[in-house]
């Protein structure tokens, strides 16, 4: 599919949103990521699969430059969003984070009611000329994330009183609310019980509309219902990455077979 | 010496005991500890504790009660003669605690009449004479007792200990029933202070109108029998004190923690922050001098007539804004350090989701952080305020000694801490109204600072409960 198949013969093309390329990171001596090369699409959902410690987080955080508030934390390498450099010297973090938003393994809403939570983002940015514009946004985020409903009668209530699933929802509504174009989620399901992982799954797959949505999961089955992309890391090497069916039916790398089939921890 | 060689002898009886507690518990598991209910340590531990405890009671309370007893028998005999004329049988009692004690500790027995020393009254001798027997004998069956108790105890524990004897439930008991003893010590004498203050409180209200104590406007005390004692004046300064050292503080040491725990790198925090803590632990007097001699004369070269302002605002040496800006220094270390504390508390994952919607550095501080963080902060600054409200020696040094209202802080004024000490020290009357307000003062302040240090635990316990 690099080849640049002509645009008749397929419609599902999608534009690269993100490409990495030969990308390492080093936290002080430890070398986490080695010479991981890949191209995330636009409107799809990518899944980043591997064992514990292989090194999905530490590039997720590259992806809108997280990695930046640890010290220690060394990036090499090029990682263009829409053709531009990321780590350019004239690119300002903080605009980069938000274009590429970021929801984290624990729900972490502010202890703020449930409106300035997702009012937080839009507020940061100056993204609302006014109250009810600002009203609008929230209300929309909200609704995006499956929330509204729940808590359109107690806005006032602080966002740490709802339950987990409602606090991860919370935070993916936090995050949309800022308008990004790319979303970054950690293993958002895994404080979650089934039901409100159901629930956060089929938000993904709506976001998939209007984001690139990068989603870190341990959950083969998860990767498997949510993404079109997946790609698998061993070691801090990106082992394999490909479409998602073809991944799980018909893995290239023996050590995809053994960690999808269970073989590889 | 008897004391510190029955000790000794308790401490050996107790290593003995450990040991025979073991030995036995081994004994009856055949030799072989996996066969115990409990690991082996714990038997004889068991013995052991029920050596020292009762016996070490034993003798503390005994030590406590002889004086006692032997001081009222030797005052029964105390020669009519001399009570009458010109000395109170506290002070011939003295005498005799002092002599006898003497020797006593010489070891002294039998007649003495030859080895009082030089200048002993002479009526006294046979009062003298009662006492260092009576000591004599208390000491005797005091070892007696204490042995007793340590044997019978000793024997009592060990009896039953055998393989499935269940040292560790009753070690874990005891050691509960201990700390319980410790903390209710310090709640006794926490209640006991109380009583004490609030007894000679309501002396005070016996001799003195409660109604000019609280709501009269003037502090003057005197000896003619009519004066002026009410609180108001002087809570007025301690209130505009404490303001001022708070003003001074609570910007300063909230901004040094925000720099300590958000932007300082781990070298410089490893090096201010010890720093800044013992400063904490720098006593008040020094500050006091600070304000005596640095701070006071830098404010009267600015703001006295003939001051480089050209102003005649500060008439005296002293001022309220001396003593409230040392004591804003004071407590600036205070403040950052338990302010520190709270905001490391706050969980990194709620710094990143602010940083990951593209907030800035300080902005996630202003409006994520410290937000977490304020329950706490308040609470660290509701104790800061309760020790500025009872600080005394830089008040003395910096402030002045005037009761009276006024709005202006380079005037002089006074606390409440400070006229407790100015009425109990000197010759005053100790039944006299102007002594006793002291403790109405004290007591006022108990109940202003326990109420400041309540509604601070109050806030800190609620804002724990937001992460855990
Ligand atoms: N803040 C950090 N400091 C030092 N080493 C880290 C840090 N974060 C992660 N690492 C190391 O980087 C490697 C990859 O970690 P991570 O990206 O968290 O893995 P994953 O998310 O796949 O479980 C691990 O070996 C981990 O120990
Ligand atoms: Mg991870």
């Amino acid at each position: 599919m690099y080849d640049a198949p002509s645009l008749e013969k397929n419609v599902d093309q999608k534009a690269t949103k993100i490409a990495a390329k030969d990308v390492q990171v080093y936290y002080g001596d430890t070398h986490a990521i080695k010479d991981v090369s890949v191209d995330l699409l636009a409107n799809t959902v990518t899944a980043f699969i591997g064992p514990s410690g292989c090194g999905k987080s530490t590039f997720l955080r590259c992806l809108n430059r997280m990695n930046d508030t640890i010290d220690i934390c060394r990036v090499q390498g090029d990682i263009r969003l829409d053709g531009e450099d990321i780590y350019d010297k004239r690119v300002d973090p903080v605009q980069l984070r938000a274009k590429v938003g970021m929801v984290f393994q624990k729900p972490n809403p502010f202890p703020k009611s449930i409106y300035d939570n997702v009012a937080y983002g839009p507020r940061i940015h100056g993204l609302a000329r006014g109250k009810s514009e600002l009203d609008e946004i929230v209300e929309s985020a909200l609704r995006r994330a499956a929330l509204w409903g729940e808590v359109k009668d107690r806005l006032d209530a602080p966002g740490t009183g709802l339950s987990g699933g409602q606090q991860q929802r919370l935070c993916i509504a936090r995050a949309v609310a800022t308008a990004p174009e790319v979303l970054l989620m950690d293993e958002p399901c895994s404080a979650l019980d089934p039901i409100a992982t159901a629930q956060v799954e089929e938000l993904i797959d709506e976001l998939r509309e209007n984001f690139s949505v990068v989603i870190v999961t341990h959950s083969m089955q998860q990767a498997a219902r949510v993404s079109q992309k997946t790609a698998f890391f061993h070691l801090g090497n990106l082992v394999e990455y490909g479409d998602t069916t073809q991944i799980f039916t018909n893995p290239i790398d023996p050590r995809t077979e053994s960690y999808i089939t269970g073989r590889i921890g | 010496m008897p004391v510190l060689w029955l000790f000794l002898v308790v401490l050996a009886l107790t290593g003995s005991g450990f040991f025979i507690g073991r030995q036995r518990a081994l004994a009856s598991a055949k030799g072989d500890s996996r066969n115990l209910h409990s690991r082996l340590p714990y038997y004889g531990t068991h013995a052991a504790i029920s050596v020292i405890v009762p016996s070490l009671l034993v003798m503390a309370i005994w030590l406590f009660v002889q004086p006692l007893v032997v001081s009222s028998a030797a005052e029964a005999v105390l020669p009519q003669a001399l009570l009458t004329a010109d000395a109170s049988a506290g002070l011939l009692m003295a005498e005799v605690h002092r002599v006898g004690a003497e020797l006593v500790d010489q070891g002294v027995t039998g007649p003495l009449a030859a080895l009082v020393p030089a200048g002993t009254t002479a009526e006294l001798i046979p009062a003298i004479e009662l006492y260092v027997a009576n000591t004599h004998t208390g000491h005797l069956w005091m070892s007696i007792a204490v042995i007793l108790v340590a044997l019978v105890m000793g024997g009592l524990a060990l009896r039953p200990i055998n393989a499935e004897f269940r040292a560790r439930n009753t070690v874990e008991r005891t050691i509960m029933a201990l700390l319980i003893a410790a903390a209710s010590l310090a709640i006794l004498t926490t209640v006991g202070i109380v009583l004490s203050m609030l007894f000679e409180t309501i002396n005070f209200f016996g001799l003195h109108s409660w109604t000019d104590f609280f709501f009269g406007t003037t502090w003057a005390p005197n000896f003619r029998g009519d004066s002026d004692l009410s609180i108001l004046p002087l809570l007025w300064g301690t209130l505009y004190i404490s303001l001022i050292a708070l003003i001074v503080a609570v910007p300063t040491g909230l901004f040094a923690a925000v720099y300590l725990s958000e932007y300082a790198g781990p070298k410089t925090r490893a090096f201010a922050k010890p720093l800044l803590e013992i400063l904490a632990g720098i006593p008040t007097i020094v500050y006091g001098l600070f304000a005596l001699l640095t701070v006071g004369p830098m404010l009267t070269t600015l703001f006295s007539a003939g001051g480089l302002l050209g102003v005649d605002w500060m008439k005296g040496a002293t001022s309220v804004l001396t003593a409230g800006v040392v004591m804003g220094i004071m407590l600036i270390p205070f403040v950052s350090s338990l302010s520190d504390d709270i905001i490391n508390a706050v969980p990194q994952s709620m710094r990143d989701g602010s940083l990951g919607l593209g907030a800035t550095h300080s902005e996630t501080i202003r409006q994520v952080v410290i937000p977490a963080a304020l329950p706490g902060i308040v609470g660290a600054i509701l104790l800061a305020a309760s020790r500025a409200i009872g600080e005394t020696m830089i008040v003395v040094m910096g402030a002045g000694a005037l009761a009276k209202f006024s709005l202006n802080p380079l005037e002089s004024m006074t606390t409440i801490t400070t006229r407790i000490v100015s009425q109990l020290t000197g010759d005053g009357d100790f039944s006299s109204p102007e002594t006793l307000v002291a403790f109405a003062l004290g007591l006022s302040l108990f109940v202003l600072t326990l109420g400041l240090n309540v509604l601070a635990l109050f806030i800190v316990r609620k804002y724990r409960e937001q992460y855990e």
